[in-house]
């Protein structure tokens, strides 16, 4: 389980994450959500290590990270991946090996064996035979599913997707929760999604949890979430409904 | 009242600066030396250090080779016009080899290395990170520093020591080509005098200086990139940057080298 207790950051004089509490539920789907540079993708990083607080602690499991130095931190890390809100491809290579360069870094399989395990991930991720595609060739969409793969293939016991679907038009984005979902049933994996996506994530998310002015205002299991009465929540939830009906 | 009021204000703005400059020169000397420290730890990344061989060396060569034979040709007409006057045009070769040997051969080379390496590997390094990618490298559990830096400060380590020979030999062949065959001296005494007057701790002083030149390119390049800001545009001053403050560490460093070693 990852918890958080009392975690602040700040950038500057902006304080951005002011005393977080979270904790969240081992092999479920929790979707973050949230206005607008309230710090999520802030937040989704002090998870795996990438942001150290100023204050408070971020724990996997028995381990408080927020103390780890470099090495002891990278084995923790072992145990996540994490699909960027650019999809972060490594642009001098290939989708293939870009799937492939976790396999070959961490010696997760062999040499002989990384064709058959990239192309069936590929193949999962519905791009069977764009391995050979540069990052520069891919779509929006595609590129999320290249990340999503490259993600996949190391087996993590975590994933963190930092908003999978900026950027993507309606049904592309509709795929990528879907295959997020489908992924998660398939692997059980602990996922932890920021999102904008309303009402979308209510359908894949198991739990939902609201950040707003630096804290966690809201957190319940899905269902329960939509029912919500607190004002901030029910504001944010109609107002991005809202949007959607007009478009 | 006023004028002291105002007065400790200027003094308190100019202690902050000097702090902020001063945590500034840490932060990039403790860069240095943890992606030095990662130089000795495994994995050891070969494959990486052949790649920034091949970019940071093999690639400059053109350039390099350039702009020695052209530096050479000129130091042969000066020197000869010069020497003219006392009538020691014979000491042209070693006049052309020690400039070339201690001083313009490693400056030189060093700088079209920061002009095309450098500002490479800043922009290359600053991508990555404004991307994301490097994020994604510390979330896979690869240190970015062991993955992307050490690699190139070995390779310009190595590297730019090896196209500043070449920048001397060939120096030196362009020296000849005006001194000898366009000005008439005579070619036997243009390489009698080189072979009389160099010596080994001029070749010495010249290895010492590409090292060291080595390694401030990689160094400035690479931690420009590495702590650009997230734009475009705190892209483009990252490179302007590494490309200005690496050529004037290697002119300043070059004159307390130089002290040092006459």
């Amino acid at each position: 389980m990852i918890t958080l207790k009392g975690v602040e950051k700040s950038f500057g004089k902006q304080q951005v994450l002011q005393g977080v509490d979270l904790k969240i539920p081992t092999g479920k789907l929790t979707t973050i959500i949230g206005p607008s540079g309230e710090g999520k993708s802030v937040l989704l990083k002090h998870m795996i290590g990438l942001l150290k607080p100023d204050r408070g602690e971020v724990w996997v499991d028995d381990i408080d990270i927020s103390q780890l130095k470099d090495r002891a931190l990278n084995d923790v890390r072992k145990r996540f991946a994490m699909l960027f809100q650019s999809a972060a491809l490594f642009d001098s290579m290939n989708v293939f090996d870009n799937v492939a360069f976790p396999l070959r870094e961490k010696g997760l399989a062999l040499e002989s064996d990384i064709p058959r395990v990239v192309e069936g991930m590929l193949e999962r991720v519905g791009l069977v035979g764009a391995g050979h595609k540069n990052p520069s060739e891919l779509s929006g969409g595609m590129k999320k599913r290249v990340g999503l793969a490259r993600a996949l293939v190391m087996g993590p016991e975590i994933i963190l997707f930092d908003e999978p679907t900026t950027g993507l038009d309606p049904l592309m984005a509709k795929t990528i929760h879907d295959l997020i979902r489908s992924m998660h049933r398939v692997f059980g994996f602990t996922a932890v999604m920021v999102s904008h996506q309303i009402p979308e994530i209510f359908g894949i998310s198991d739990w939902v949890a609201m950040l707003k002015h630096g804290k966690i205002i809201a957190m319940a299991p899905s269902k329960e979430f939509q029912k919500i009465e607190d004002p901030a929540v029910r504001e944010f939830i109609s107002v991005n409904e809202e949007n959607i009906v007009q478009v | 009242m006023f004028s002291s009021v105002n007065s400790m204000e200027w003094i308190i703005g100019v202690g902050e600066r000097t702090l902020v400059r001063v945590q500034g020169m840490g932060h990039m000397f403790l860069f240095l030396l943890r992606a030095i420290a990662w130089v000795f730890r495994p994995p050891f990344r070969f494959d990486q250090i052949l790649k920034q061989l091949h970019f940071i060396g093999f690639k400059s060569t053109f350039v390099v080779v350039l702009t020695a034979i052209f530096t050479g040709m000129v130091l042969a007409l000066q020197g000869y016009y010069s020497l003219q006057k006392f009538g020691s045009e014979g000491l042209l070769g070693s006049a052309v080899a020690l400039s070339m040997i201690r001083e313009l051969g490693p400056v030189l080379a060093a700088l079209m290395v920061t002009a095309r390496a450098g500002s490479a590997m800043t922009a290359e390094i600053g991508i990555m990170r404004i991307t994301e990618q490097i994020d994604a490298l510390e979330t896979m559990a690869i240190n970015s520093l062991q993955y992307l830096i050490s690699p190139k400060i070995i390779g310009a380590l190595v590297a730019v020591p090896l196209l500043v020979a070449i920048f001397d030999v060939v120096g030196i062949y362009g020296g000849y080509l005006v001194g000898v065959k366009l000005l008439g001296v005579s070619g036997g005494s243009y390489w009698s005098s080189i072979e009389s007057a160099v010596e080994w701790r001029d070749v010495y002083g010249g290895i010492l200086k590409s090292v060291s030149f080595g390694l401030i390119i990689s160094w400035v390049c690479c931690y420009k990139g590495y702590y650009t800001k997230m734009s475009s545009e705190g892209l483009g001053k990252a490179t302007t940057e590494a490309v200005v403050l690496s050529s004037v560490l290697i002119l300043v460093w070059d004159y307390f080298l130089t002290s040092v070693l006459l």
